[in-house]
């Protein structure tokens, strides 16, 4: 038996190397480069302790960034949970159109985010934008914005883009879970009388509990890892009011070289999310229904 | 029963007039874009919505003339092949070894390599930057294929052992009576049963490295080795951008998926799937 184990460490031994050297150690590294001064150039660096965390709580761009992700968290966990399952009803049943539908609106999950982050600048550009064409055309002039450009506007303007991409991807998993629901309990509500309405509330939604946490941890999550569309689309601008975590992060250390002080906002990032996660499992866990 | 019917009809046409309104929303931006590549800069602030007067390639020959387009998407090329590559087989490896493991050892394998997936890949870029530049792999396609290998063997592992505990162990015990070693059955057995899944992991994988921005970010400075999304960064005016010539780059990076998801898009929705699923 030992030596069947043993023969079998190296299928696993090559993997087990490439993940640990270039994924887990860096990862943990974050953690310990957070409490150093280090550059990331010269070979010196000193002990500091916390330091960068305080100096987290005290920066009014990091304060910025943090409320700006939690807006652009929150609008694209909203609209996204929402409209998925909304859609995902609409055309769970397996039928030609369906399945045509359901082809188009998961498309823009196959094109790269910085691609789709370019094609909506100009969808939001306030001289030839489509958008305040469409407006100007509906005699609607007065709606027409800068929609980048206005530092209140940018980071909900890009959330829009953010579930627009992703509400056709995620809403396989709802339709995957609708379509696990057994048809006799329907039929028995039926039968009782039920409303759609309560046929929703009290059939469909207890047992799509299992579906509903996976879509909204990993909205939450794929809200938060959100770099390649901010990136394309303002770069955390206006005068970083689309700056978000992973963004700040991202400038601290490649522009500004405080690498120190950038992982700490990692750090923060990877908290937040391992948070989250776990509060929306136990939540959901409550609500689940075992049939 | 007339209201009825009319009730139904009414529901009908309403349902379909927003399943409608979602198509359109998803299409218009995308057909917006691709008469863009067919005009001019002033053709284009002229009219930026209409069709383009006539289809002509001017910027799509502009982008492989004068921006060396072939040289980024060689690279992209290179970069994916040789990632998904590495992806698939190290990581139908691990999934065999723990799928045939004994005892608690590839429960607590599973759990080491899954625990990736919980991680955001931000969190370990900047050591990461650091460790590639210490051993000279920064500005390197290699260090960027050993990168995405590590990041996306997570899902691998999942994806694939998943599947792999499901194979029947009388098929594995008749083999190895038979004197097959376990890289026959690995060899002749396993792989050849989760080709499936193996095919699903591979157009996640392709789609993720192909598309991808941070890494390539992170670790290509110097131009010549660029990959596609990050060529087309540099697309990007500071003060007035040419979207002819940068939606012509989009159209050029985005072919390969488009067609690919044409003819596969049952793998790229379970991929995507399966990817998303944690736990």
């Amino acid at each position: 038996m030992k030596t069947r184990n043993g023969t079998l460490w190296l299928f696993i031994i090559p993997g087990l190397i490439l993940y640990s050297f270039f994924f887990i150690i860096p990862a943990v590294s974050s953690l310990l480069l957070s409490l150093t001064n280090w550059d990331g150039m010269t070979y010196q660096f000193d002990w500091v302790g916390l330091k960068h965390y305080g100096d987290l709580a005290r920066d009014p761009v990091f304060g910025k960034a943090l409320g700006n992700n939690v807006k652009f968290s929150l609008t694209v966990i909203i609209f996204q949970f929402g409209l998925s399952l909304f859609f995902a009803i609409l055309v769970m049943k397996n039928t030609k159109l369906n399945v045509v539908y359901r082809t188009i609106f998961f498309f823009p999950t196959v094109v790269s985010s910085v691609s789709i982050g370019f094609i909506w600048m100009f969808v939001y550009d306030p001289n030839i934008g489509s958008l305040n064409l469409l407006l100007n055309s509906l005699g609607l002039e007065s709606l027409a914005r800068s929609w980048l450009g206005e530092p209140s506007l940018a980071i909900y303007s890009i959330a829009f883009v953010q579930f627009w991409g992703h509400t056709g991807q995620v809403m396989i998993i709802f339709i995957a879970g609708l379509q696990s629901i057994p048809k006799d309990l329907y039929e028995v509500a039926n039968i009782e009388g039920a409303s759609r309405w309560n046929a929703f509330r009290y059939v469909t939604w207890p047992l799509l509990a299992p579906s509903a946490t996976i879509v909204l941890a990993y909205t939450t999550i794929q809200s938060f890892k959100s770099f390649d569309l901010i990136i394309a689309m303002t770069d955390g601008g206006p005068n970083y009011a689309s700056e978000i975590l992973s963004t700040f992060m991202y400038h601290q250390a490649f522009t500004y070289f405080s690498f120190g002080y950038a992982t700490a906002a990692a750090v923060v990032l990877m908290l937040i999310i391992m948070v989250v996660t776990y509060f929306q499992f136990r939540l959901l866990k409550a609500d689940r229904v075992v049939y | 029963m007339i209201r009825l019917d009319l009730k139904t009809f009414a529901g009908k046409t309403f349902k379909q007039a927003l399943l409608i309104a979602y198509v359109l929303a998803v299409i218009l931006p995308f057909t917006v874009m691709f008469f863009a590549t067919f005009k001019s800069m002033s053709g284009l602030f002229q009219d930026p919505l209409g069709l383009p007067d006539s289809f002509k390639l001017t910027n799509y020959i502009e982008l492989f003339r004068k921006q060396d387009m072939f040289i980024y998407f060689k690279n992209s090329t290179v970069v994916t092949f040789f990632s998904v590559g590495s992806i698939l087989f190290l990581s139908s490896l691990v999934a065999f070894g723990i799928s045939r493991m004994k005892g608690r050892t590839g429960a607590m394998l599973f759990a080491f390599f899954t625990l990736g997936m919980m991680i955001p890949s931000q969190t370990s870029i900047i050591p990461l930057f650091i460790l590639m530049s210490k051993l000279g792999l920064s500005n390197s396609q290699l260090g960027l294929v050993l990168v995405e290998t590590a990041f996306i063997i997570p899902i691998g592992v999942f994806i694939l052992t998943g599947f792999m505990r499901t194979i029947p162990q009388e098929m594995i015990e008749a083999a190895q009576m038979d004197g097959a070693n376990e890289w026959h059955v690995y060899r002749r057995i396993a792989l050849p049963i989760s080709l499936p899944s193996v095919a699903t992991l591979a157009i996640f994988a392709l789609m993720i490295v192909w598309n991808n921005l941070l890494l390539p970010l992170l670790l290509l400075k110097q131009s010549s080795i660029k990959t596609l999304p990050l060529k087309l960064l540099e697309f990007k005016g500071e003060y007035l951008t040419n979207y002819p010539l940068l939606f012509s780059a989009v159209v050029v990076i985005s072919v390969p998926m488009v067609v690919l998801y044409v003819f596969l898009q049952r793998y790229f929705i379970e991929g995507v799937t399966a990817g998303s699923i944690k736990g």
